[in-house]
């Protein structure tokens, strides 16, 4: 094994970002502290601290088993995760929750876990082509995942959506996050089975060869589950980023345009029916054309959430408040949904747009590996995943600043959530392993 | 497949450019406009965080803000609230301020332009920002004498100096506690307001300056002028004297409050129709006069304008376009003539300042923290409304009213004072709108004063002006001028 004898330069400048990610993360949390508090405390700095040392320690495990990879993933997937903590954490010392109670510790607590998480598959999957094989069974589990929270018993609503299921007495989860990367699996593996009968037959109408009425069976299966999510579970954003990214991978797999108008057709006309019959959907829409109409703002979910985040954000301007200067907590649930007007209003325009820099970095990353990559599978799955994050990114913080009707989403990485936590480590070390496949392509002959 | 690769990649582009829009959208274009919006408690807050200035009368704070242990940091808290609650008005955590409190809203609060550069040096000597202190023109001595003279009456009294237009009282009743509307908890402002507004006698409004009334005869004081001033009229000048009138073009009639004629004979002269209060001499005089003379006369007392002093004053009318019925029954204050008891203070005013109306106003001087004036009002002309000889023969026209006339209980032992009563329908069966405006000494004016009472001062249509507003004003010029 020679390769242990060269210099590991993209590991080098991953440890370099890594450290300067931890300070950034150490430094937001003395911050918000001498900000919010006006005093240090450092029984946060102690988790905090355990933090970097887990992350340190995912970066020497991919010194081992992923030498090559993608360096810049692991310091973005940081430095979002710990600004998302130490803005929970600000959240908490205004509403003065402590211990246990305290959302940060638990963030802190989940962000252990979802690296743990992380590490886990970076040593189990060595290769990503093993995924490949459990195309149908990824495919299964997604869509029991999906629709657990349906289960009688299992199942958990909050605020109008029911997407949660409750684990003992740990709290809740949301199995739909790690669904998306199942589902992601699974369309990977089965547009490259089928990508031909599905790009090759056809007539041409109006300039565009549309499928065969028997191909539509994917596509209107996928579209009957996003449409049972936004009826059954109440929850028009994961519908949205399910479709979406099916829509963007079968595009990806077959090059055909017109699957995809067809599909923006289908779910357009499926939402707009929705919007006309399930009040919850056509409240959203009013919600997000009239915000600041009187009566839209004081009706019973209405948009009085929408506007207090857009406050907020314009309480932040520029430059923002600093760290513990602002009012965050008067947007209802600050440290989720709305985790990216908290951080707008004390981090300012510029703040956000560091943090939509950082994103837009992450899944470029993730488009590299698709651009490079050999194998067709690798290239899909590598998009995917990084697509899932650009759209789940889009529908959150486009519904908080009005370019969509707002839908309840996590903003990766940031937001308060276990599920998502993990569900984006888990896709963050997946790019990993990727990544590093992409640049070991002759070892990569199976 | 890199072809589609990049075309996607174009549209992820694409979502962050948009994204990367609407936030710079948000955080800069509408910025502004959202922190004004009133619905926005981040400025409201915002703008608890500086010591807001106090409110003084002669002296003392009647609103200063006090130190909080919240989130808002002071507390805003009245003095003698009730008494001071139509000047000072209220700034609740959860809506608009009213009264002093909004109309010097930025000077209050360290705002104004001419407090720029105070602020800038408070910056950099690194002190907490401060607002400014207003101190008004009311004399305390007269405000709690006006306060203990209307009693329970639903109504409003106003003294003012004429020769400056100061505003020394201004008192309304019933009034509220401005206290209830200041705490810091939303669900508790709510209720209190909420309870005020369901008070049928609405204890919110001030009203001094926001009660429109049906003038009655306290507006003859307007409608002599105008006919002194066309130079047509002395107060010797004759009219018919029939125990009913009905004006050309119609069948209602029209009586004097005696119910037969205005003291004997066959003519009667303007000054008896005044003294003694009769409608029929009146409407007689304002049709001959026409209502364009009268109207130019009440716009030049300030009826028909909005003015602030510095809160806004509801607009008095006198209408336009009045047929002859209509103008005979305006020259004596009733159809839609409408006055606020302060427009009714600034005609008694203008003619115990020889003639010359003041800018009515509540506002001293605007004190800096460190107690230097930023700003000191000086008084105002409006406009001469009349020659100094009419505003003479007017007094001496008021002072026959208080001595042996309509406004006998205004009379005080030693002092001549002038006044005019008034008794104003509502409509057949609603209680009576009772007045008096005037002012003391006669020959030396110091004080001008209008006393409204609403609702008939609770005896329907048995009260009149001279039996319950009169001794009203009669109370409190005697508590004024022996201070």
């Amino acid at each position: 094994m020679g390769r242990l004898h060269l210099p590991q330069k993209l590991r080098n400048l991953e440890l370099f970002l890594l450290l300067i990610a931890c300070f950034i993360n150490a430094s937001a949390v003395v911050l918000v502290q001498l900000g919010a508090l006006g005093k240090l405390d450092p029984s946060l700095v102690l988790l905090g601290a355990g933090l970097s040392v887990l992350v340190i320690s995912l970066h020497v495990v991919l010194r081992f088993v992923a030498r090559d990879a993608d360096p810049f993933i692991l310091p973005i997937a940081t430095v979002l995760n710990g600004l998302g903590i130490a803005m929970i954490y600000r959240i908490d010392v205004a509403d003065q929750q402590s211990g246990w109670d305290s959302a940060a510790v638990r963030q802190t607590v989940w962000s252990a876990l979802a690296i743990f998480s992380a590490i886990t598959v970076l040593l189990v999957i060595r290769n990503h082509r093993v995924l490949f094989r459990y195309t149908y069974i990824a495919g299964l589990v997604g869509v029991i995942l999906l629709f657990l929270p349906l289960v009688p018993g299992l199942g958990q609503e909050i605020s109008g959506a029911r997407v949660w299921i409750r684990v003992g007495s740990f709290g809740t989860f949301q199995p739909g996050e790690i669904a998306k990367i199942a589902l992601a699996v699974f369309f990977a593996g089965y547009l490259v089975r089928n990508r031909d009968s599905l790009s090759m037959v056809g007539k041409k109408f109006l300039g565009a060869r549309f499928p065969r009425f028997r191909d539509l069976g994917p596509i209107l299966s996928v579209w009957a589950m996003s449409m049972s999510v936004i009826i059954f579970q109440r929850d028009l954003g994961t519908a949205l980023l399910y479709f979406g990214l099916f829509l963007v991978m079968l595009y990806l797999a077959t090059g055909r345009l017109s699957w995809v108008i067809m599909g923006m057709g289908l779910f357009l006309g499926g939402a707009l029916l929705a919007s006309q019959t399930l009040d919850y959907v056509n409240g959203r829409f009013n919600n997000w054309l009239d915000a600041l109409n009187p009566d839209v703002y004081e009706a019973r979910g209405g948009s009085f959430q929408l506007v207090q985040g857009l406050f907020g954000l314009a309480k932040g301007g520029l430059l923002g408040t600093g760290w513990g200067q602002g009012r965050p907590e008067l947007t209802p649930v600050p440290q989720s949904d709305y985790i990216i007007a908290s951080l707008g209003e004390e981090l300012g325009l510029a703040g956000v747009f560091a943090i939509l820099a950082l994103y837009l970095l992450f899944v470029a990353r993730g488009f590299r590996i698709g651009f490079a990559g050999q194998d067709d599978f690798g290239k899909l799955l590598a998009v995917g995943l990084a697509f899932v994050v650009a759209l789940q990114c889009f529908i959150v913080i486009g519904g908080v600043t009005r370019v969509i009707p707002l839908t309840g989403l996590t903003t990766p990485f940031l937001a308060a959530g276990g599920s998502s936590l993990v569900a984006n480590w888990i896709i963050a070390a997946l790019l990993l392993r990727l990544s590093d496949t992409v640049r070991n392509q002759p070892r990569l002959v199976v | 497949m890199n072809r589609e690769l990049k075309r996607v990649s174009i549209v992820v582009m694409l979502m962050f450019v948009a994204l990367l829009s609407s936030t710079s959208i948000v955080q800069a274009f509408q910025a502004d406009n959202l922190s004004a919006d009133p619905r926005n408690t981040r400025t409201l807050f915002d703008s608890y965080q500086i010591e807001r200035g106090a409110i003084l009368v002669a002296g003392e704070p009647i609103a200063q803000s006090m130190p909080a242990d919240d989130d808002f940091k002071f507390l805003r808290t009245y003095t003698n609230p009730e008494l001071y609650a139509p000047i000072t008005g209220y700034i609740p955590i959860n809506g608009e301020p009213t009264g002093l409190e909004f109309a010097l809203n930025a000077e209050l609060t360290g705002n104004s332009n001419s407090q720029f550069f105070d602020k800038i040096g408070a910056l950099v000597t690194g002190q907490d920002p401060k607002g400014a202190a207003v101190e008004v023109t009311i004399d305390p001595i007269a405000q709690q004498a006006a306060w203990d003279a209307l009693g329970d009456y639903t109504g409003s009294v106003v003294v003012t100096e004429p020769a400056t237009g100061r505003i020394l009282a201004m008192v309304s009743k019933p009034s509220f506690n401005p206290n209830l509307l200041t705490v810091h908890n939303n669900a508790e402002v709510t209720s209190s307001y909420d309870a005020l507004l369901a008070n049928e006698k609405d204890p919110l409004i001030n009203r001094a300056i926001n009660s429109l009334n049906p003038p009655g005869s306290v507006f003859k004081l307007v409608v002599t002028t105008a006919a002194l001033e066309s130079g047509k009229y002395t107060p010797e000048s004759t009219f018919p004297n029939p125990s009913v009138f009905t004006a050309p073009g119609t069948t209602s009639e029209i009586k004097n409050s005696s119910e037969g004629t205005c003291s004997a004979g066959e003519t009667v002269t303007l000054a008896t129709a005044l003294r003694l209060s009769c409608n029929i001499p009146f409407a007689e005089l304002g049709l001959e006069l026409g209502d364009t003379a009268i109207r130019e006369t009440a716009e030049k007392f300030g009826f028909n304008s909005n003015y602030s002093i510095p809160m806004k004053v509801a607009e008095s009318t006198y209408p336009r376009g009045l047929n002859d019925p209509q103008a005979a029954q305006s020259a004596f204050g009733q159809f839609d003539v409408r006055a606020t008891p302060l427009q009714m203070a600034m005609v008694s005013g203008a003619i115990a300042n020889g003639g010359v109306v003041m800018a009515p106003n509540v506002v001293q001087k605007i004190l800096a923290p460190n107690l230097s004036a930023i700003q000191t009002f000086e008084p105002v002309e409006l406009d001469r409304v009349m020659s100094k000889e009419t505003a003479a023969t007017l007094t001496a026209m008021m002072i026959n009213g208080v001595q042996d006339g309509a406004a006998s209980n205004a009379r005080i032992d030693g002092v001549d004072v002038s006044g005019k009563t008034g008794t104003a329908q509502n409509g057949s069966t609603d209680p009576f709108t009772l007045w008096f405006t005037g002012f003391a000494p006669a020959n030396d004016p110091q004080f001008a004063i209008t006393v409204l009472i609403e609702d008939g001062g609770g005896m329907g249509q048995t009260g009149f002006g001279n039996k319950l507003a009169a001794p009203v004003a009669k109370e409190v010029l005697e508590a004024v001028l022996n201070k």
